[in-house]
C-alpha cells in the first residue's frame, strides 16, 4: 500500500506473515486450549463472544461509520433468530435447511432495518436513539405476545428443540471424529462462528475503504455538508441500516441454531446497550477496537462471575456482594473510566493515531495510489 | 449564442421568510457563464440565505430559479449538486475526522458509481474508479495549494488550508457554478492574495464563480459584476466601480469607507 524502501517492505511483510500465521494457529487451537485449561463451559462462552463480536461489527456500520445511534439493534438479532427458529423446529413442524433459513433470516432482518430506517431518516442524535430504543422494545413485546389468538412465537416460553446447524448431512449439534481428533459440538460451532466473524470483518474492511464507506463517514461528520456535496443521504443512511441489520439477522440465526432454544428474554434492552458499549468502548469505527470491545465485554463479566465468589470467600469468609450485581457495578465503573481516560475508545481508529506520528508523513506524500499493492 | 444561453443561474422574484422576517424578498439576478459574480451586503442582508436557497438547503417561498436552463423547485441539495452547483460554507463545514484527501474524495461521490458490490469484490471497474478518485483528489489538493500531508485530518489543518480544502472538495464535484461564502474570512493579506489568484485560475478553467465577500478590495479586484443585498432586497447591481459609487450602496454598506 505504501511506497517504503524495498528492503523495509520485505522485512515488514515477513513479520506480517509470521504474525498472521501465529494468530491463525492460535485461533484454530483456541477451543481445544480453552477446553483443556478452563473446561467445556468456557468454550461455550467463547462461542458467545464470537456471536457478540458479529453483532458489534454489524452495529459498528450503523453507529461507527454512519454515526446513527441505534439503541434497538438487538431487534434484528431477534428477527434472525426467530426466523430460524420458526422454520427449523417442531413449532410448526418445519425443518428447512440451514442454507435457506439463515440467509432468509438475514434478509428479513434487512427488511426490518429499512423499515426502521425509513421513518427515522430525519431524526438525529438523541431522538434517533429514543425511537430505535422503542423499536427494539416493540419487537420484543411482539415476540412475547404473539402466542394468542394464533400461537406463532410461543410467547414468553420461547421456542425450544430448534434444529442445530446442519451443513449437508453434517450436524454441528453432535460430536464428530475428524482427523483423529474429537470435535464436540461447541468446538464445531466455534469454527463456524469464527468463519462468519472473519467474513464480517472482511466485509467491514472493504466497506470502510470504499465510496460507500466514505459517504457513511461524511454523513457522520456533517450531514448538511455531505448533502451539499451530492450524497443522497436518505439512500446512504438506509443502506447503513440495511447492512447493519443483515449482519444482526445472520448472527441471530446462528444463535438460534447454536442455543437450540430462544425466548424474548434474550433480546432485551440490556443486550442492545451491551452491544453499543462494545462499539463505543472498543473504539467507534475501528474494527480492531470493536472486536476488542466485544471480547472484553463478554469475557470479563464471565471471569468475574467465576472469580468473584471464591475471591470474596477468601477475603471475608462469606459472599458480601452477589457476583451478578458486582458485575453490573464494575461494568458501569469501567465505562466511566474508559470515557474519562480514553474518550475515543480503547483502540481508536488508526487514522487518529496516524495523525499523531508525523514521521510517517513523508511516506504518505509519496504514496501514489491506494491500490499500489494490487498492481 | 443567445443571451439566455449565456445565463447560467437565473433567479427571479425569489423570496424567503423566517417567521415574520423576510430574509430575501423579490430578488432577481442572473449570473452569466464564466464570470465571477460578487454578492455583498451588510451582516444579515440575506447573502447566505440566498446560497442556501440555490443549493437546496432551504426551500424558497416565492419566485423561481433556473440553473443551466432547468427550473429547480423543492429540490434536495444532492440534486442541485448533481446539476452542477457546489458550495463552501461561511462557518467551515469539513468532515473534521476524515483526512484532507478523504474530504476531497467524498466530493467525487456523485460523479462515481461503485456500490456495495464493487466495494466487496473490488473488481477491475471498482479499482480503476477508486484509483481515478484518488488521483483526482490529489491533483485538486495540489491545485488549491494545500501543502500539509494529505493524510492530515481536516480538523488539524490551518484555518486558511481548511478554507482551501473546502474549495477543493467543492471542485471535486465537477461544478459549473462554484459558490463561495466568505472564503477570505479570517485570512491574512498574503493568504487573501493567493486566494485571489486561485479564484482567477478556477474561472479561467471554465467554472463560474459566485462569491460572497466582505473584503471590498477583493471584490473590486476580482469580480466582473456585483450585486448588493440589503435587508433581503437587491439594491444595486453592476460592475464593481459603478456599484461602489452608487449612493444607495454607500448609504447601506460601504458607508464612510467608500466616501
Ligand atoms: N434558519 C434561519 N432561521 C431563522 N432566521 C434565519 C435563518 N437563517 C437566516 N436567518 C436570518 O435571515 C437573515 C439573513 O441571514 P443571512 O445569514 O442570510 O445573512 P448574511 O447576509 O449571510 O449575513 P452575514 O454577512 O452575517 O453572513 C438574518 O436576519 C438571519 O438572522
Ligand atoms: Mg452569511
Amino acid at each position: 500500500m505504501r511506497n517504503v524502501p524495498d528492503s523495509l517492505l520485505r522485512h515488514d511483510k515477513r513479520h506480517a506473515w509470521i504474525a498472521f500465521a501465529a494468530l491463525a494457529i492460535m485461533l484454530l487451537a483456541l477451543p481445544f486450549a480453552t477446553d483443556a485449561l478452563l473446561g467445556r463451559g468456557w468454550v461455550r462462552i467463547v462461542d458467545f463472544a464470537l456471536l457478540y463480536i458479529m453483532l458489534a461489527l454489524g452495529l459498528n456500520i450503523v453507529v461507527g461509520y454512519a454515526g446513527l445511534l441505534d439503541l434497538g439493534y438487538i431487534a434484528f438479532f431477534a428477527v434472525g433468530a426467530y426466523c430460524y427458529a420458526l422454520l427449523g423446529s417442531p413449532q410448526f413442524g418445519l425443518h428447512w435447511p440451514f442454507w435457506i433459513v439463515l440467509p432468509l433470516g438475514a434478509l428479513l432482518a434487512c427488511v426490518f432495518g429499512v423499515l426502521l430506517g425509513a421513518p427515522t431518516l430525519k431524526l438525529r442524535g438523541d431522538y434517533l436513539a429514543i425511537v430505535t430504543l422503542g423499536f427494539g422494545e416493540i419487537i420484543r413485546i411482539f415476540l412475547n405476545n404473539l402466542n394468542a389468538p394464533v400461537n406463532i412465537t410461543n410467547g414468553p416460553q420461547g421456542i425450544s428443540m430448534i434444529d442445530p446447524v446442519r451443513i449437508g448431512g453434517f450436524s454441528l449439534g453432535s460430536t464428530h471424529e475428524l482427523f483423529g481428533l474429537t470435535f464436540p459440538s461447541v468446538h464445531l460451532y466455534y469454527y463456524l462462528f469464527l468463519c462468519v466473524t472473519l467474513l464480517v470483518i472482511f466485509v467491514s474492511l472493504r466497506l470502510e475503504d470504499s465510496r460507500i464507506g466514505r459517504a457513511w463517514m461524511a454523513i457522520r461528520e456533517d450531514e448538511v455538508a455531505a448533502e451539499a456535496m451530492g450524497i443522497n443521504t436518505r439512500n446512504i443512511k438506509l443502506l447503513a441500516f440495511a447492512m447493519g441489520a443483515t449482519f444482526g439477522g445472520a448472527a441471530g440465526g446462528l444463535f438460534a441454531g447454536f442455543q437450540g432454544f430462544i425466548s424474548p428474554e434474550s433480546f432485551g434492552l440490556t443486550e442492545s446497550v451491551m452491544i453499543v458499549c462494545m462499539v463505543v468502548l472498543g473504539g467507534m469505527g475501528n474494527i480492531r477496537g470493536v472486536v476488542l470491545g466485544g471480547v472484553l465485554l463478554v469475557l470479563l463479566p464471565e471471569a468475574l462471575r467465576h472469580g468473584a465468589g471464591p475471591a470474596q470467600h477468601a477475603l471475608f469468609g462469606k459472599t458480601l456482594i452477589d457476583p451478578e450485581s458486582l458485575r453490573m457495578l464494575l461494568f458501569g465503573l469501567a465505562l466511566i473510566v474508559v470515557m474519562l481516560v480514553r474518550p475515543a475508545g480503547l483502540w481508536p481508529s488508526t487514522q487518529r493515531r496516524r495523525e499523531l506520528s508525523p514521521d510517517e508523513d513523508v511516506v504518505h506524500q509519496e504514496q501514489d495510489t491506494v491500490y499500489d499493492s494490487s498492481k | 449564442m443567445t443571451a439566455a444561453n449565456n445565463v447560467l443561474l437565473d433567479l427571479s422574484g425569489v423570496g424567503k421568510r423566517f417567521g415574520g422576517l423576510a430574509a430575501l424578498s423579490d430578488v432577481s439576478l442572473h449570473i452569466r457563464r464564466g464570470e465571477i459574480y460578487g454578492l455583498i451586503g451588510p451582516n444579515g442582508a440575506g447573502k447566505t440565505t440566498l446560497f442556501n436557497v440555490v443549493t437546496g438547503l432551504y426551500q424558497m417561498d416565492d419566485g423561481q430559479f433556473t440553473f443551466d436552463g432547468i427550473a429547480y423547485d423543492r429540490c434536495k441539495p444532492h440534486v442541485l449538486a448533481q446539476a452542477g452547483i457546489a458550495r463552501t460554507f461561511q462557518n467551515i463545514r469539513l468532515f473534521a475526522n476524515m483526512s484532507a484527501l478523504e474530504n476531497v474524495m467524498v466530493g467525487r461521490h456523485l460523479r462515481t458509481r461503485a456500490g456495495i458490490w464493487g466495494a466487496l469484490t473490488r473488481n477491475a471497474g471498482a479499482r480503476a474508479e477508486e484509483r481515478a478518485i484518488v488521483k483526482r483528489a490529489r491533483d485538486l489538493l495540489h491545485y488549491v495549494g494545500i501543502a500539509s500531508p494529505h493524510q492530515t485530518l481536516a480538523k488539524h489543518l490551518s484555518y486558511g488550508e481548511q478554507r482551501r480544502l473546502e474549495i477543493a472538495r467543492a471542485l471535486a464535484t465537477d461544478p459549473k457554478l462554484l459558490a463561495l461564502d466568505e472564503p477570505a474570512a479570517g485570512m491574512n493579506a498574503t493568504e487573501t492574495e493567493s486566494l485571489k489568484a486561485l479564484l482567477q485560475t478556477i474561472r479561467a478553467s471554465g467554472v463560474t464563480v459566485l462569491l460572497i465577500e466582505h473584503d471590498v478590495k477583493l471584490i473590486l479586484g476580482l469580480c466582473d459584476r456585483v450585486a448588493v443585498l440589503d435587508y433581503g432586497r437587491k439594491i444595486a447591481e453592476g460592475v464593481p466601480e459603478e456599484v461602489r459609487r452608487n449612493p444607495a450602496v454607500i448609504a447601506a454598506y460601504l458607508g464612510g469607507e467608500a466616501a
